[in-house]
This record gives structure tokens, C-alpha cells and sequence, in this order.
């Protein structure tokens, strides 16, 4: 299985010719062809003549960069011009965007192959890619279970190694989460690090674009060429993008993490509470100092993001009239009509001092304790999820359990600092644990120098799903 | 400020604000749901915010501007533009008439 190995390994045999993108593309398509109809990783699959016309025009040429000929896939929130982009809603079941999202021209400039728009759910509204009108994407780990969100289409998609690596977009999770729960690497980025230009907006001020891969060295790869600053993006940074991939062996020593003790003490399932605290050992054996420490606030980033979130959705979904693209308002989901209204609420007359600036002043107060605690640490380790993935469906019905499960990835996207989500170990059932490296704003290298070394010395990412080993498949 | 009061009517004055159509049964079980999740929320009231600013966007930027220079290369052409929409006429979007 050639797409089981790192973007650089098959970097490397492309640039020596003794594998093509062709290959690459056939060994996708044939996977893809097995697996999907169990899983619903796409929203749209490109046809795969077309795709393989680009793959073979790619061989033609000469790589210029290590994403070269690869096969990957995009959260349908991206424009992608000619290619339908539905954001997994109804609203947009038509949409074909005539310009392209920056990440996906920068994707395409670097020679990357894209194969298809994955499933999400719409909007980003959710944590489980249930909230979708194309149906939910299922978790490879255990198909009656659900593949996070909501990025989960992306995050699958790496998973069984459809692609070489995934484009997923985090507002309050959605990229860890998935990443969590299918055994997949994933970073949500500083804002303002990766620029959002022609992204389906949930929340502009909390909406992050990151990569979802294999391993974190991946990852790096993979941000160094679409991270940037974009002048049609003006909260874009001006901060200059490093070569992430050359210092992912920097030392360690004298690197401190922090654990926020409140997280592990009610509200988490005990076997995961157990696998993020024995990573301790790894990183310890890498020569980091681990303390403990004391983050109060975290107990707050929930009604922060809950307010603020819907309140901006609320907002930029305004624009859906189905006058110049898309159907009308009656085609959004319940999910995201609940998120309209307390947005709509939160917003208005009366209310507005009491909960939007309210949460707004809640959110100084969160970016305040972030910064006590980095006076003293170069990261902080968290949790990503509370709970393993929970079975389809079972959430849908109780909106409340629904945000509770987003407690642990909500609190960084107002504060703006990146997080890296890696996996750290199964449950007892077999279902994979995430745990996340946050780090201060622009620190996506050191992230991916402590997830880079843990990867190195562990090996639970290298686990895969099942389903690769249940009868009759033999891909 | 205590969210138990989102009556029915409140919901059917939101759904109006943000142009949704939501049927009887719907307003009656968001009115429950909006309810227990801003009665969970609603513990941000909790906190002293005295002399707090409040934060609009964390990238630090300000006043981000660009020349004014029509870049030609990322216009639409008609067709274009009018290329999603559902319904056109000669060229032109259609919209439903708002004066009487």
C-alpha cells in the first residue's frame, strides 16, 4: 500500500521515477472504490479519468515541490472553481464556485492531485458529521460510531489512506476531533497563520485552515506550503512561514509542558484520562519537563465559543438568500437553524451586553490565562475529547450532550493559539485516543517538533482501522 | 440574566429577525432546546468583568490595506456571475417584488 507511507518517502521515489502519480491515483480510486460505500468520506468524487489526466500530466514534469503528484482531498467548505462546493448543506447542493479558495491555488500550484471534496458537517455545526444533508461519514474504528467533526470526511479519508493527506478547517474542534477519534494527525493553526480566503465562513473571527495526515511530519509538509499571508484575506499574518519539516529534531531539553489539572479531574472517560497521562513517560524520555498546572477559566471557553460562534454564523449565513447562488433559508438543518437563533439572540437588542459582549470580555479574560500560563511553558498538553466517538445518532437528538463534547477544543480557537492533535492510544474497545499540544501563537514548530519526536519514539498512529483486515476487502 | 425567559414568541420574533420559516412544532422544540443550552451558557454571568475589554479578533493587525487597483484577472464575467443563480431574466437576477 503505497499510500501508507510518509509525503516525503513518496516524495522521493516520484522524484526517482520509480513510482508515479498514476500509481498513486489507480491504488486511491481501486481503495476508494472498496471502502466508501461504508464510510461516505465524499461529498463530490472527482471522475477519475479526469484525475488521471492530471496525474499523468504531472509525471510529465519535473517536481518542484514534495506534495508533487500526491492524491489528496479538501473539506467541501473550500471553493474549488468547476468543482461543486456544498459546505454539506442543501443550501449550496448546486453550487459551483467560479473562483478558487487560496489554500486550494496554493494545493494546485505546489502539484498536489485532488481527488474529491469530503463530507463535513454543514457549516462546520457540529462535532460528529451527522449535521449533513449528504448523510453521515462513518468512523472506520467502528462504523456504527461516528467520525467526529466537522472535518470527519477528511479525517477518514486519511485514515484508510484514500489520500496522501486532507484540508480540514477548525472553528472550535473540527479538525482535532476527527483527527482524535480516527487515529489521524491534525493541526489547527494560529489564526491568521493559513489564509481563509474562499472557505464557507462559520465563525470569521475563530476559523482556522490546517491539514490532516498520517503523522506530524506530514503535517509540517503540508503547512509549509499553504501557510502565508494572501492579500485577499486581511486578517492573514505577515508573520514568515518556516521550513517546519528541517527543525523537526530540535532539541528538546529544558522544554516545559503543562498539564491544566481541572481538565482531568471530572468529565472524562477514565481510560482516556489514562492514556494522556502515561505520555508523560514519552515526554519526559525526550528530555521535557512536564508540570502541573492550574487553568480555571477553561470551564468558561464553552459559553465563550457557544456565544460568540453562533452570534458570527449567525451573521455570515445572512448572506444565503438564494438570490445569486444556492437555495433559499428553508434548506438549513435544524443544527444550524439552533445555531442561527442563539447567534440571532445573542446579537440582539436587549441581550447584546448581557451575552455577545459579555462572552466577548469573557474571551479577554480566557487569552489572559493562556498568557499567565505560558510565562511558564512552551506547551500545554489537553485532551481533545472526553468521550470515544459516539454511536451515530446518539447525540443528535440532545444538543447540549451534543456541545459538551467539543470541551477541551473550544477555548484555544478564541484565544487564536494553534494546537496539534496526535494520537496517543486505544481504549479497551479498540478506539483510538487523541491527545492535543497547544502551543503560543506562531509555535507551530516546536508542535511539530515534540508531536514529530513522540511519533518517532511511539507507534499508535502508525495502528490502522479495521477495516482494512475485515474479510473481502484485500486492498 | 436568567434565559427561562425565551417564550414561544421569542422564538418566532428570532426566526423572523433571521428569516427562517419554522413550523409550530418546530418552535416549540427549540424554545426547550435554546433554553437548556443557555441555561448551561449562561454561567459566564457568573464571572466579574469589570474593566474587562472585550475582544473582537486576536490577529493583532490593524488597518490592513491594500492599493486600489482592479485586478482584471479576478473579475466575472456576466455569465459568470449569473451562472449559480436560480433564477435570471435577460441578464439579471430575479427577486421577488417588495413593494406592493
Amino acid at each position: 500500500m503505497l499510500l501508507d507511507k510518509s509525503i516525503q518517502k513518496l516524495s522521493d521515489l516520484i522524484k526517482r521515477k520509480e513510482i508515479s502519480s498514476v500509481q498513486l491515483v489507480e491504488e486511491a480510486y481501486a481503495r476508494i472504490e472498496t471502502l466508501n460505500p461504508r464510510l461516505n468520506v465524499f461529498t463530490t468524487l472527482r471522475k477519475k479519468e479526469e484525475v488521471l489526466r492530471e496525474a499523468q500530466e504531472a509525471d510529465t514534469r519535473d517536481p518542484v515541490t514534495p506534495l508533487h503528484g500526491l492524491p489528496y482531498a479538501i473539506k467541501d467548505a473550500y471553493a474549488t472553481q468547476d468543482i461543486r462546493t456544498t459546505a454539506s448543506s442543501n443550501v449550496l447542493k448546486d453550487f459551483v464556485p467560479p473562483y478558487d479558495s487560496t489554500v486550494y491555488k496554493k494545493l494546485k500550484k505546489a502539484g498536489a492531485i485532488l481527488l474529491g471534496k469530503t463530507n463535513m458537517d454543514a457549516w462546520g455545526h457540529g462535532a460528529t458529521t451527522e449535521n449533513t444533508d449528504f448523510g453521515p461519514t462513518k468512523n472506520p474504528w467502528d462504523l456504527t460510531r461516528v467520525a467526529g467533526g466537522s472535518s470527519g470526511g477528511s479525517a477518514v479519508a486519511v485514515a484508510v489512506r484514500f489520500v496522501a493527506f486532507a484540508m480540514g478547517e477548525d472553528t472550535g474542534g473540527s479538525i482535532r476531533n476527527p483527527a482524535a477519534w480516527t487515529n489521524t494527525t491534525g493541526l489547527k493553526v494560529t489564526y491568521g497563520r493559513v489564509s481563509r480566503y474562499g472557505a464557507a465562513a462559520y465563525a470569521s473571527s475563530f476559523d482556522t485552515m490546517g491539514p490532516l495526515g498520517k503523522t506530524v511530519e506530514d503535517c509540517a509538509c503540508v503547512l509549509e506550503h499553504i501557510a502565508g499571508i494572501d492579500p485577499y484575506d486581511g486578517s492573514s499574518s505577515p508573520e514568515p512561514v518556516k521550513q517546519y519539516q528541517k527543525i523537526l529534531d530540535v532539541s528538546l531539553q529544558k522544554k516545559v509542558i503543562a498539564i491544566p489539572k481541572e481538565l482531568f479531574e471530572k468529565g472524562i472517560d477514565p481510560e482516556i484520562r489514562q492514556m494522556i497521562l502515561q505520555t508523560k513517560k514519552v515526554f519526559e524520555n525526550l528530555g521535557i519537563t512536564i508540570q502541573e498546572t492550574s487553568m480555571p477559566l477553561l470551564d468558561y471557553a464553552l459559553p465563550v465559543y457557544y456565544f460568540i460562534g453562533p452570534s458570527e454564523t449567525s451573521s455570515n449565513l445572512a448572506r444565503y438568500d438564494g438570490i445569486r447562488y444556492g437555495q433559499n433559508r428553508d434548506h438549513f438543518t435544524p443544527e444550524t437553524i439552533r445555531r442561527i437563533m442563539i447567534g440571532t439572540y445573542a446579537l440582539s437588542a436587549g441581550y447584546y451586553d448581557a451575552f455577545y459582549k459579555k462572552a466577548q470580555r469573557v474571551r479577554t479574560m480566557l487569552i489572559q490565562e493562556y498568557e499567565r500560563v505560558f510565562r511558564a511553558c512552551d506547551a500545554i498538553l489537553m485532551p481533545v475529547t472526553p468521550t470515544s466517538p459516539s454511536k451515530i445518532g446518539e447525540l443528535m437528538n440532545d444538543p447540549l450532550q451534543n456541545i459538551l463534547a467539543d470541551m477541551y477544543t473550544t477555548s484555544q480557537n478564541p484565544v487564536g493559539v494553534p494546537s496539534l492533535a496526535i494520537p496517543c492510544g486505544f481504549t479497551s474497545s479498540k478506539l483510538p485516543i487523541g491527545m492535543q499540544l497547544i502551543g503560543k501563537k506562531f509555535s507551530e514548530d516546536l508542535l511539530f517538533a515534540i508531536g514529530h519526536q513522540y511519533q518517532v519514539a511511539t507507534s499508535w498512529h502508525k495502528t490502522l482501522p479495521p477495516i482494512f483486515t475485515t474479510k473481502k476487502e484485500g486492498v | 440574566m436568567k434565559s427561562d425567559n425565551i417564550t414561544t414568541d421569542v422564538i418566532k420574533h428570532l426566526a423572523h429577525l433571521a428569516s427562517l420559516n419554522i413550523t409550530d412544532d418546530q418552535v416549540k422544540t427549540f424554545q426547550s432546546q435554546l433554553n437548556s443550552i443557555l441555561e448551561y451558557m449562561s454561567k459566564i454571568q457568573q464571572l466579574n468583568t469589570d474593566n474587562v475589554e472585550e475582544t473582537t479578533n486576536v490577529n493583532g493587525l490593524t488597518n490592513v490595506f491594500r492599493e486600489d487597483i482592479i485586478d482584471e484577472s479576478r473579475m466575472f464575467s456576466q455569465d459568470e456571475a449569473l451562472k449559480n443563480a436560480i433564477r435570471i431574466y435577460h441578464g439579471y437576477f430575479v427577486v421577488d417584488a417588495i413593494l406592493e
